[in-house]
């Protein structure tokens, strides 16, 4: 029996770009081993090396309020973030008519455009003016509750400022993200629904918002993991302390790891700048478990979805 | 336009002192009457090579003002100043990558007792302060533009101790002036910087049993208070609040209000005269060679008009340079920087106070025996 099998013709171009796709895909992993290597390397000085003043009580000691600070500015910018970015989608997506939402499509592209540092200046000069007398009401109406507690800040530099900051900077991708997934509910869900008789609302709470629940939630982490890493807005709008505080409105907010690291590196020296580095590691720890709680969320939810 | 003339009639000033120091000590005064024109002064002093230095980013403003006239006067001359920070800078000069060094302290013994690669086996560098920056204590409060305080309540204030505008200790010190029953707020800085230090330093000198951790960069946390990044933080944060309270280098004081604070039995506002005068009145650090003018500021004094709250930069070069061509470099360079037309030009530029004409006079006699 002879081989008629037909040979698979293997030009040059196929394979020099072959290759090339592997090399771009592989850098990725390349890159992410480098970083990962670096921090672990640059991490060992602080705890080998001779006591740090900064973090005389131990290195968790050192971090732990920082963790928490990253942790609590990331919850609130998603909890205003995503209601408001599942908002925007709807709209563009379902009710504004076709010329508007492109005008509205183009504004939230170009919010996702400016740099960080801009939306600090902004935070100090414009919001947190802005808000101080909203803060003072809210500290003396509703003081009560916990978060809303303390010595109101009369500058309005606050966690809960930060807060609000942090979700107009994540509210763009998440908003063009949410809206793409919305954009692809198939359009026969829509009209069976509609058919059956429901209410434009009917639909999408039927139609469209099941089928892109893994689409928000994807969307709400990578949201979440520019919120974990925004360094400069935060290290510019927050008055930091090396504490542990639920309070949303005063003057003393537990600091973020990245704006910590921003503030102390340019003075840093000896092994000082070793331990900054590890606390960069833990930050590096946490974006990797939130990314893999996402990604186990949505594999877990697909088969629900309206996907399939 | 006013600015190219300034440098233009500083660059030919400066180009004369250089030239009047190679030839005589004496030629500040000739400077004036000879600007017009002078041919032989350019053949005179004809510097050529490249000077490096680094260190104290506090004075990166005034370096950049000299560096520009200064190579202006000697267009021969590349002078080179990195703010790398303080500590980076002497350690980068002892490791010979620089011939000179800014540093907001001064030499510490241990470091002493070390190697210097850029200057002669043996020799130990020199140092005196170039650079005086009055910090002031800014504070945003309606209708008040400027107030008195004693050092013991400068640090209540930002230890967290006093919390209301007005407090009896506050009240005492400003008859006359009518304080709100409003909320304090402290601003210090979020980053380490040698501003914090030098504040916490007076505020652990004039009051230790209100302010005791002394000096130290890193706010503890302890004393509450708001953080802001950098000076410019600080002075935004101090101005978008009502009740704020915070320090700042003084040249960016701007329209906030100002504190005096106690000195002897008077209060002195902060000024460029009040801050050259502490210095002046301040000891040397005991045990130095003639050549080290090492100062400790006296934050105590009581030296009428003197301003205790200041940061003083130091200069630091090498008695001896290894290399011949780099000691007539520096000569020249070190000699422009304490210069009257040196001090006002980074005065200008940066709004630090110039240093007094008797501390000018003591560093020339240093520079002049550079070898």
């Amino acid at each position: 029996m002879t081989d008629v099998k037909p040979k698979a013709v293997r030009r040059l171009g196929d394979i020099v770009f072959a290759n090339l796709t592997f090399l771009a895909g592989i850098s990725i992993l390349l890159t992410l081993a480098t970083v990962a290597a670096f921090l672990f390397a640059q991490s060992v000085p602080a705890f080998t090396g001779e006591p740090i003043e900064a973090a005389e009580n131990g290195f968790w000691a050192y971090v732990f309020p920082f963790i928490f600070g990253t942790v609590y500015a990331s919850v609130i910018a998603l909890a205003i973030a995503t209601p408001l970015a599942i908002g925007i989608a709807l709209y563009i997506s379902h009710f504004a008519n076709r010329r508007f939402s492109q005008i509205l499509g183009y504004a939230v592209d170009l919010l996702a455009a400016i740099p960080s540092v801009v939306y600090g200046l902004w935070g100090i000069l414009v919001l947190a003016p802005f808000l101080t007398p909203s803060y003072r009401w809210l500290n003396e109406n509703l003081g009560w509750v916990p978060v809303f507690g303390g010595q109101v800040s009369a500058t309005g530099r606050t966690m809960l400022t930060v807060g609000i900051v942090l979700a107009i900077m994540v509210l763009p991708i998440m908003a063009a993200l949410i809206r793409e997934v919305f954009l692809q509910t198939p359009r026969l869900h829509e009209e069976a629904a509609l058919a059956l008789g429901a209410t434009r609302w009917e639909m999408i709470k039927m139609a469209v918002l099941p089928f892109g629940r893994p689409g928000i939630i994807s969307a709400a982490m990578l949201g979440l993991g520019r919120a974990l890493g925004e360094t400069m807005a935060v290290a510019m709008v927050l008055s930091p302390a090396a504490v542990i505080s639920f309070d949303m409105l005063t003057s003393t907010n537990s600091n973020t790891i990245a704006a910590n690291i921003a503030l102390q590196f340019p003075e840093a020296g000896g092994n000082y700048t070793n331990l900054l580095i590890a606390t960069g590691l833990v930050l590096f720890g946490i974006t990797m478990v939130v990314n893999m709680i996402a990604r186990w969320v949505i594999s877990r939810r697909a088969e629900f979805s309206g996907a399939n | 336009m006013n600015n190219i003339l300034k440098l233009g009639a500083l660059a030919a000033a400066s180009t004369l002192v250089l030239a009047g120091c190679a030839a005589n000590e004496a030629a500040v005064e000739e400077t004036t009457s000879a600007a017009t024109t002078d041919t032989t002064t350019e053949t005179v002093v004809e510097l050529t090579g490249t000077l490096n230095g680094s260190g104290a980013s506090s004075m990166a403003a005034g370096q950049e003002a000299w560096i520009a006239a200064f190579q202006t006067a000697n267009p021969g001359v590349t002078v080179n100043y990195d703010p790398t920070g303080s500590g980076t800078g002497r350690k980068q000069f002892m490791e010979g990558a620089t011939s000179f060094t800014g540093s907001d302290s001064y030499w510490k013994e241990e470091e002493l007792g070390g190697e210097f690669p850029s200057c002669a086996a043996g020799t130990l560098p020199w140092e005196f302060p170039i650079w005086i920056s009055p910090i002031a204590v800014i504070f945003n409060l309606d209708g008040v533009s400027s107030l008195n305080m004693d050092g013991a309540t400068v640090a209540g204030i930002f230890a967290g101790e006093i919390t209301k505008w007005n407090d009896a200790a506050i009240v005492a010190t400003n008859p006359g002036v009518s304080l709100p029953d409003l909320a304090i707020t402290a601003v210090h800085r979020s980053d380490e910087s040698g501003t914090s230090k030098n504040f916490t330093d007076y505020l652990g000198a004039v009051a230790p049993d209100v302010w005791t951790v002394g000096a130290i960069e890193a706010w503890p946390a302890e004393y509450g208070g708001e953080g802001a990044q950098g000076t410019s933080g600080v002075v935004s944060a101090v101005s978008g609040g009502n009740g704020t309270i915070g320090y700042a280098d003084a040249s960016r004081a701007g329209d906030l209000g100002t504190v005096a604070v106690k000195v002897g039995s008077d209060y002195v506002a902060y000024s460029a005269e009040a801050a050259a005068a502490v210095v002046d009145a301040s000891p040397l650090v005991e045990g130095r060679e003639s050549y080290d003018l090492a100062t400790k500021i006296d934050r105590n004094t009581t030296a009428s008009g003197a301003y205790p709250i200041v940061l003083v930069s130091y200069l630091m070069g090498c008695n001896d340079y290894a290399d011949d061509a780099q000691a007539e470099l520096v000569r020249a360079w070190a000699s422009f920087l304490v210069s009257e037309e040196g001090q006002q030009a980074a005065a200008a530029s940066a709004g630090n106070a110039p240093i007094s004409a008797g501390l000018r006079a003591k560093a020339q006699a240093i520079i002049d025996a550079i070898k």
